[in-house]
């Protein structure tokens, strides 16, 4: 995946741009002074601790929290003035009850509404594009079945079949790798490569685990209510990168452990 | 059977249980999937404030019911969407204030001949011709906006911030919602009365969510629970000599009752 990785600066699109972002909640800032740009297929990688800001920020890229201050832009739009089929998203805890009275298929086929339009249902060509969707995460035998009876793992799959569905342009994905073993994470990320190399989607993920950010990452920011570093993942783990960032007094070790350190000195800025 | 349908006041009855049924069973689906039964029971309360104010004024309860119901419910959603307070604080607020206001207005009429406990617990008698219009053409608006935007309330109930994000307008779909629910709650109140009205917002829904997986036949059992409960309902009280709203929602409850056994035996131990 790291040989595909885009360069950075080149005539890319800017799909999301975040400038000077400040929110808060009550009197706690969440976020200060944010600056972030997502190139047209790139995958972006957020990394920081619990209680770092990392879901708001991606509530703020996808117009569901609004800034205190600061401007943010999704294809050159205000973000709640798109229309929604441009971006597919895959919150980190689903909402969802469980025993919610849909099937596979209707949980896919929630994701071509938007295009569907008011007052109409979805047809047959929107029937067999979500079949085709789901025949991609080899969920095709499930389509029937009620939604709450699958497993964690393929509950996800099939969210992330309902962020796909409609063709976004830019997928925005919180804590992907929530709930779901390691082989079905290989699995996810693969899926994920092949949809970005397919489609040219670019992928905003945010996740606790630097290793997952790390390996399928082009870029990589680290958040803990200011940004951090962004630029490419190797790049931003080298020792001397880490030493401008966060001082002499820090130890770098494996990547697990890197990331320790990282989130300790966060917590020493607080 | 036929004797009961020669008094004019139960072919009434009959008549707008019957139109009632399929939409206080659809509003229940959305009510019992979103979780909004207190709700229910804020917006049927607050209606009392609209009650006494059309009596104090010598104009339609009905018309000044639904003014208050209507702008209660969308208070309520309004505040739940600021944030800071849940949902539960807002209803708690309107519902005392506006059955407050109904107290005070009730002081300050010199009408003593208004039906106040038909109104807080029906009363079939009161049924007009003019009342069966009312809800024809009110529970058919209901029926007919629910039927239009039944996908994109599907997906907000079952996920509002996906919803929100795939472009569906999540906050004008809730505040049309609540409309429809005060609505529904105002063209109830003859038959089962302020106090009990919101039961059928729930009872209906949540029975059918007992025994059924899919949305659509939810909606169908739904339907099938309020036409029985209400029916049944009337058919024995007028048997019996009960109060007929009462007797409406106990039956309800009774089915209730016996789809949640059905639906526990039917899905083993797994919930």
């Amino acid at each position: 995946m790291k040989d595909r990785a885009m360069n950075i600066g080149e005539k890319k699109d800017v799909f999301a741009e975040l400038h000077d972002v400040w929110v808060r909640y009550n009197v706690k800032w969440i976020l200060k002074s944010i600056y972030l740009k997502c190139y047209e297929g790139e995958i972006l990688g957020i990394v920081g601790p619990n209680g770092g800001g990392k879901s708001t920020l991606l509530k703020v890229i996808l117009g569901l929290v609004r800034p205190e201050k600061g401007s943010v832009q999704l294809f050159g739009r205000m973000p709640d003035k798109r229309g929604g089929l441009e971006v597919g998203y895959l919150p980190q805890i689903s909402h969802a009850d469980r025993s919610f009275p849909v099937t596979v298929l209707d949980v896919v086929l929630m994701g071509l509404y938007g295009r569907t339009g008011f007052f109409k249902r979805p047809g047959r060509s929107a029937k067999e594009i979500a079949m085709n969707m789901l025949s991609r995460i080899n969920m095709a035998d499930h389509a029937k079945e009620s939604f709450g009876t699958l497993s964690g793992g393929q509950q996800q799959r099939v969210n992330v079949a309902r962020a796909l569905v409609s063709k976004p342009k830019l997928l925005v994905l919180d804590e992907p790798s929530t709930g779901i073993d390691t082989v079905a994470q290989e699995e996810f990320y693969e899926l994920l490569a092949e949809f970005r190399d397919e489609l040219g989607i670019s992928v905003i993920m945010v996740s606790h685990d630097i290793g997952v950010i790390t390996a399928h990452a082009d870029s990589v920011a680290c958040l803990n209510t200011q940004l951090h570093y962004h630029g490419e993942p190797d790049l931003c783990f080298k020792p001397e990168v880490m030493e401008k960032i966060y001082g002499k007094n820090l130890k770098v070790m494996i990547h697990d452990s890197r990331c320790v350190t990282c989130y300790k000195r966060h917590e020493d800025h607080d | 059977m036929i004797e009961i349908l020669n008094l004019e006041f139960m072919r009434n009855a009959f008549m707008a249980g019957i139109m009632l049924s399929p939409v206080l069973a659809v509003v229940s689906f959305f009510v019992v999937l979103r979780r909004f039964s207190f709700i229910g029971v804020g917006v049927a309360h607050s209606a009392f404030g609209g009650v006494a104010l059309g009596s104090l004024l010598g104009i339609s309860p009905t018309l000044t019911a639904l003014g208050f119901s209507v702008a209660v419910a969308n208070g309520i959603s309004y505040i739940g969407r600021q944030g800071k307070l849940s949902t539960d604080t807002a209803i708690g607020i309107f519902f005392a204030l506006a059955m407050a206001l109904g107290v005070i207005f009730i002081g300050m009429s010199d009408q003593y001949n208004v039906d106040l406990f038909g109104y807080l617990f029906g009363n079939i008698l009161a049924i007009t011709n003019q009342d069966l219009i009312t809800i024809a053409v009110l529970g058919g608006m209901v029926l007919v906006s629910i039927f239009l935007f039944f996908k994109e309330l599907l997906f907000v109930a079952f996920d509002s911030e996906v919803a929100s994000v795939s472009g569906m307008p999540v906050a004008f779909l809730d505040h049309f919602f609540m409309t429809l629910l005060a609505l529904s709650v105002v063209i109830s109140i003859k038959i089962v009365g302020i106090v009990l009205v919101s039961s059928l917002l729930v009872i209906p829904g949540a029975t059918a969510f007992q025994i059924t997986n899919r949305y659509i036949s939810m909606i169908v059992v739904s339907i099938a629970v309020s036409l029985a409960a209400t029916i049944g309902g009337l058919l024995i009280s007028y048997y019996a000599d009960l109060a007929s709203g009462a007797t409406i929602v106990i039956l309800a409850s009774i089915i209730f009752f016996i789809a949640f056994t059905v639906g526990r035996f039917r899905k083993g131990r797994k919930i």
